[in-house]
């Protein structure tokens, strides 16, 4: 489960794509996805166009980032989620914490 | 056509005068030519001997006692049938009114008196080669016909069997107008309905480029493949794209089905339409706006999935509002001036169509107007859909062909994974796999997996492995809390994960109880749990995912067993009912 990161060409928003399954065994790759980043970063997009599913720890995983970017302020959008991962992150209530599109 | 008849015996004829010397001298010379010959001295003779021993050709005098030529040449024709036997009158008269007569008698021909040896040879030939020639003709005539007879009797057969195939699904709906070409196979088109699983309907037309068998052998699996995934839930795109497949495959180059796909939910209150060839359909709005569906894909059977563009176009609908579609066959229905119908008359009808008609019967008697009396056009196939409140259309998905049910209902599966396969591999695919042979489950293979996966991690990693969620209060306890998890899968000896899945069938639809055990020291559920307040923590989504997607979940035996009951449903209707009257699962 590859995860890819790409810097916008201002330098300040993250994204990072997850491809196939996002669970725990992502936790690693994830976290270093956005912890070695560039502090002139301030916001993050998560794209999950290819990510084909996605559990309980990886709803976690979200969570961390969220508070490393700054807890209320931060500034995330999860993108591209099938209906499989936008249902769990709907009934997860996520739509309160993050801007889905 | 077979191969001519043979023929190399010699020729049998038959001699009748009343003439001794007459008679003897033609016997000979016909007998020297190599003939058989019989022979009688009056007409009554010589029919009594033709219905004997059917001659093949006739010589007969025109004037003989008891009965003359003309009465026996009249007898004879009526005996040999169908059969051309030549009739030749020997005579020595002269007058044309005589002659004649023997003609109209049934005679082919005269010989006069006295005989002349080449002209009689010239003759008998001559009329040799014009009965042959009839035999053969008759002959393959009733071969023509028997064969004919043999292809119908067997399209009759093979239009029961695409009947089967390709049943009328749900086109008898309330809310579904059509006319279609008589059951349509063998001209080029198709037309299917089928409820859906989950409400609604799916709707295919077609127009596949040529007639006939090959058209019909073409339709074939698109009913098949049309009636089968719709019936189990798949969406129209899924269904395009099989069909897709299908046809690019078995169709020659050349060969291919324009066609819309129609997916009607009228719960939402919408169409998805998707059209590749056919004529522009016209969405009618209730309040008599119109909208027309063009064709922006590329007909079924063209390119390969890898290009195919299975896309559907939503349109937003009101009740009342009627999508008309159809084939090519209407725009070109010929009056007797050869003109078509074409879209300008359609547009015209439509305009000038009264609130109280329906866009239906508006069309068709269009059509009937413009083409007169013309014997009916075969390949004209015209369907108006109108969007009906669900209560009208109750009771149409309890009509989904038998296969939505087909497969395995009543099944109970104990699947246990052990001692150090706990750390290597995941038996969520497998588990998965046997789920989904459910028909009415595969829709839902979404949610299994997430209660099937949610599951085992928990029994993995708090039963099995005693992880605690407290670690991953931090993002350092996080990543602490799954190098401990591989640390520790590293030591599984002697314990075990246990699924049993349990699959019943209930009046709406089926019931799957999941129980996963596992050989832990068992966890306090409790403290794993999200309470309300901490949405913000880092873990214990697990469980309130599990408890949103399944109805129940229970934990037993100190949280070493862990129960779920997931309820499915037919109609997504009858789910969202049965969930306002059922308490949502509980803990107990």
């Amino acid at each position: 489960m590859p995860i890819h990161t790409h810097r916008s060409y201002d330098g300040q928003t993250l994204t990072i794509k997850i491809e196939g399954r996002f669970d725990f065994s992502t936790h690693q790759a994830f976290r270093d996805a956005y912890e070695h980043g560039d502090e002139n970063v301030d916001s993050f997009i998560v794209d999950l166009s290819n990510t084909t599913y996605l559990d309980s720890s990886a709803l976690g995983m979200l969570l961390l980032l969220r508070d490393y970017a700054g807890g209320d302020r931060a500034r995330i959008r999860i993108e591209n989620c099938n209906s499989d991962v936008r249902r769990i992150l709907s009934i997860s209530n996520f739509e309160q914490l993050f801007a889905i599109r | 056509m077979d191969d001519p008849l043979p023929e190399n015996r010699p020729l049998r004829i038959l001699i009748a005068d009343d003439s001794d010397s007459d008679r003897l001298i033609l016997k000979t010379l016909l007998r020297r030519l190599g003939h058989k010959v019989e022979d009688a001295e009056n007409g009554l003779e010589a029919v009594n001997i033709f219905r004997k021993s059917a001659p093949d050709i006739v010589l007969l005098d025109a004037l003989m006692p008891v009965m003359d030529g003309m009465e026996a040449a009249r007898q004879i024709k009526v005996l040999a049938g169908e059969q051309l036997v030549p009739l030749i009158f020997l005579t020595s008269l002269s007058d044309a009114g005589a002659l004649a007569r023997c003609l109209e008698a049934g005679g082919d021909d005269f010989l006069t008196k006295p005989y002349n040896r080449i002209i009689i040879e010239a003759k008998i030939n001559a009329f040799n080669r014009m009965r042959l020639m009839h035999r053969t003709l008759s002959h393959h005539r009733d071969l023509i016909r028997e064969r004919n007879s043999k292809l119908l009797e067997e399209q009759e057969i093979a239009k029961r069997v695409f009947d089967n195939v390709a049943h009328t699904g749900c086109l008898d709906a309330p809310n579904i107008r059509f006319h279609a070409s008589p059951m349509s196979i063998f001209n080029g088109d198709v037309l299917f309905a089928c409820p859906r699983p989950a409400g609604g309907m799916q709707i295919l037309i077609g127009d596949f480029t040529g007639h006939g068998l090959p058209a019909a052998i073409g339709a074939m699996p698109v009913a098949e493949i049309f009636y089968g995934m719709t019936s189990k839930g798949f969406s129209g795109s899924d269904v395009l794209r099989e069909i897709n497949q299908k046809l690019g495959r078995i169709l020659p180059t050349g060969m291919f089905c324009c066609a819309a796909m129609i997916q009607a939910d009228f719960h939402l209150n919408q169409l998805q339409i998707w059209n590749g060839g056919l004529p522009d359909g016209v969405l009618l709005r209730k309040d008599g706006m119109r909208e027309t569906v063009v064709s922006r894909h590329l007909p079924l059977g063209v390119v390969g999935n890898a290009r195919f563009d299975a896309g559907m176009e939503v349109f937003h609908t009101e009740p009342g509002d009627t999508l008309l579609m159809m084939t090519d066959g209407v725009m070109e229905a010929e009056n007797r001036q050869g003109e078509m119908y074409g879209e300008q008359r359609l547009i015209r009808s439509l305009d000038e169509m009264s609130r109280q008609e329906s866009p239906f019967e508006t069309i068709m008697s269009g059509i009937r107007t413009f083409t007169g009396n013309q014997p009916e056009q075969d390949d004209l196939t015209l369907i108006t859909l109108r969007m009906a409140e669900d209560a009208e259309l109750a009771g149409i998905s309890d009509r989904l062909p038998q296969s939505a049910l087909e497969g395995p209902a009543e099944w109970r599966c104990v699947y246990e994974v052990q001692d150090r396969t706990l750390g290597q591999f995941s038996p969520l695919p497998l588990l998965l796999h046997i789920c989904m042979e459910v028909p009415g489950l595969r829709r839902k293979s979404g949610e299994i997996y997430t209660l099937l996966a949610e599951l085992y991690s928990n029994a993995l990693e708090h039963g099995v492995l005693g992880l605690c969620s407290d670690w991953k209060a931090t993002p350092d306890g996080f990543g602490h809390y799954y190098a401990e998890r591989e640390r520790r899968l590293a030591d599984v000896a002697g314990h075990f994960i246990r699924f049993t899945l349990t699959h019943t069938m209930t009046g709406q639809g089926g019931r799957l109880a999941i129980v996963c055990e596992d050989s832990g020291s068992g966890f306090d559920f409790s403290r794993t749990r999200l309470e309300a307040g901490d949405e913000r923590r880092y873990s214990g989504r697990g469980l309130l995912l599990i408890q949103k997607i399944g109805r129940s979940l229970n934990y037993r035996e100190h949280g070493t067993k862990a129960e779920i009951v997931y309820d499915w449903y037919f109609s997504e209707v009858a789910g969202r009912e049965g969930s306002t009257t059922q308490q949502p699962g509980g803990w107990s």
